[in-house]
């Protein structure tokens, strides 16, 4: 009795006939509609409480400055002071008196010049006490001394020193976000693991390709860690800076203000600075994000 | 018998502080050209400190590694390292990972075009042609060593080093990376030294096996002949007396005579 049924079993388990034909087939992709509706319902998840909660602070301080006598304007009185100053950033009245979107470039540019300073020199100092033991020995202790000196403590010396406003603001950019800089970098290149420096004094890299290849990559996530928080900190000491040197800055176009109590136009200044402290952040961590891509660990 | 790598009375002591500590005494080995010789012994007797001596990364106390009859005291290129975590850059795809020694080692005696194709060669040999733009963390454990590997050979080493080079596979990928590495030392030719803590590994691979007691100041116990003709074949071996034979020396050597103490 067994035999048969052994043989039948063969003769299902071979394909009996034509193959069965393969459709191929597409994955199955949802209509553009809905992915549109999707990405709509992200955003809003994002955008919609900041928003709600901006407009109930909004209200509040409406609710609060809007009986007469108060010190501070309410917010549509701001919005009506400075309607000109919003729609019209360009403008140009020679000396002092221009557009909004002059004082933020001349104070972008003053930051643009002193943290590139500090960048680069914070990263070789960084690089140097990182590396080596006795530089550590001997520079750490001063970096932490100076580190805590507060950024405007440097400007009546740096005055003193370049006699003009221009780089003595530079400078006080430069020497506030340097250390950040320093000591995120050499903290990362202090971790840079054995196993890549035995790689490197395998392949007999010089120390210049070592630095290149393997010493910047290595570190970079430490590294912008530095530069993110620098960035930060020259943004918050240009404005102060920019007060007491004068001139076109947004530093400067604050206190102006305050000194012919246009207050509605301070307060529209704090609101650009923040705005754009908080992009200058983001686009320091972007790019940290794009060059440090591969070195996270796996 | 000549010394194609010859360890030299090789004493290691560390020092931290007042304290020191004798790592390795008195090693001394040849090793001939064309070799595959293995080390073996319970974690922590310095085997891997050995190693480092050879490749240069650590210096020996007392003693000396002569390769050639040259004396050498510096990492470099002629006794290339597979490392035990791999140790490719994260940063690098795996055709850079290699290519990086390339550049170095053939800056001057092979052009652009030579290189690539000499990257492309190594990545060939262990089969990893395929994953040549990927990214190390876009790859398996075993085929990070395969890269790992081929960055060595790329190197054209004088000794190819391996650090327990399959320590941390599972079973399955060390055996077909063993059968690879057997394949590799068959059609190139390779002197290779290599630490491990598989007895398997060592009698399958080995021409010879060097063993090591347990440190501190760990000696060289015993060095055994591996009398088995290439090419070998895991499936056979598992039945042939002699593979037995080697097998239970070591094993005795290992787990009677110098058994590992737990430090208390």
């Amino acid at each position: 009795m067994n035999m048969p049924a052994t043989k039948m079993d063969i003769e299902t388990a071979t394909p009996a006939g034509p193959a069965a034909p393969v459709v191929a087939m597409t994955p199955k992709r949802p209509p553009r509609s809905e992915t549109y509706a999707r990405m709509a319902r992200e955003t809003a998840v994002r955008v919609i409480p900041p928003l709600v909660v901006v407009a109930l602070l909004a209200l509040v301080w409406e609710l609060i400055c809007r009986r007469a006598g108060s010190a501070l304007p309410p917010p549509s009185k701001v919005f009506k002071d400075t309607k000109e100053l919003i729609l019209d950033p360009f403008f140009d009245h020679g000396g002092i008196d221009k557009g909004l979107f002059w004082h933020l470039s001349a104070s972008l540019q003053r930051v643009a010049l002193g943290y590139s300073l500090s960048a680069v020199a914070g990263i070789a100092l960084g690089v140097l006490v990182g590396q080596s033991v006795w530089a550590m020995r001997g520079l750490d202790p001063l970096f932490q001394v100076l580190r805590t000196i507060p950024p405007l403590a440097w400007l009546p010396l740096s005055l003193a020193a370049f006699r003009d406003g221009q780089p003595s603001a530079i400078f006080v950019i430069f020497i506030t976000s340097i250390w950040p800089i320093i000591i995120n970098t050499a903290v990362g290149v202090r971790n840079i693991p054995q196993d890549y420096r035995n790689v490197a004094a395998v392949v007999q890299l010089n120390p210049l390709e070592f630095f290149g290849k393997i010493m910047i990559p290595a570190a970079a996530p430490y590294i912008f860690t530095g530069l993110r928080i620098g960035i930060g900190l020259s943004w918050l000491a240009i404005v102060a800076a920019e007060m007491l040197i004068g001139g076109v800055g947004i530093g400067f176009f604050i206190w102006d203000a305050w000194n012919s109590s246009h207050i509605s136009e301070i307060i529209l200044a704090l609101f650009y600075v923040g705005i754009i402290g908080f992009v200058l952040d983001r686009l320091i961590a972007g790019l940290g994000k794009i060059v440090t891509r591969g070195t996270a660990q796996n | 018998m000549t010394a194609y790598l010859k360890l030299d009375h090789i004493d290691k002591i560390f020092t931290r502080g007042a304290a020191s500590t004798e790592v390795l005494k008195d090693i001394s080995l040849t090793i001939e050209k064309g070799e595959y010789v293995s080390i073996i012994g319970h974690s922590g007797c310095g085997k891997s400190t050995l190693l480092n001596i050879i490749a240069g990364l650590t210096g020996a106390t007392t003693g000396g590694v002569l390769l050639e009859n040259r004396e050498v005291n510096s990492p470099g290129p002629d006794r290339a390292v597979v490392f035990q975590n791999h140790s490719l850059l994260p940063w690098l795809t795996v055709y850079e990972n290699v290519r990086l020694g390339v550049d170095k080692v053939f800056a001057r005696t092979k052009s652009r075009a030579e290189r690539d194709a000499w990257v492309m060669h190594n990545l060939n040999l262990v089969q990893m042609a395929h994953a040549k733009d990927k990214r190390p963390s876009e790859v398996s454990g075993g085929m990070k060593q395969r890269v790992g590997i081929a960055r060595a050979l790329a190197m054209e080493p004088k000794v190819l080093l391996l650090d327990e080079p399959f320590g941390a596979l599972d079973a399955l990928t060390r055996a077909h990376l063993q059968d690879s590495v057997m394949a590799l030392h068959q059609k190139l030719g390779n002197t290779i030294l290599m630490i491990t803590h598989d007895v398997d590994e060592a009698v399958l691979l080995s021409d010879r096996i060097v063993m090591m007691t347990n440190g501190p100041s760990a000696r060289i116990g015993e060095v055994l002949e591996v009398p088995l003709a290439r090419p070998r074949k895991r499936l056979e071996l598992a039945t042939n007396t002699t593979y037995l034979k080697c097998r239970q020396r070591v094993l005795e050597f290992l787990y009677e005579r110098h058994r590992f103490v737990e430090a208390a």
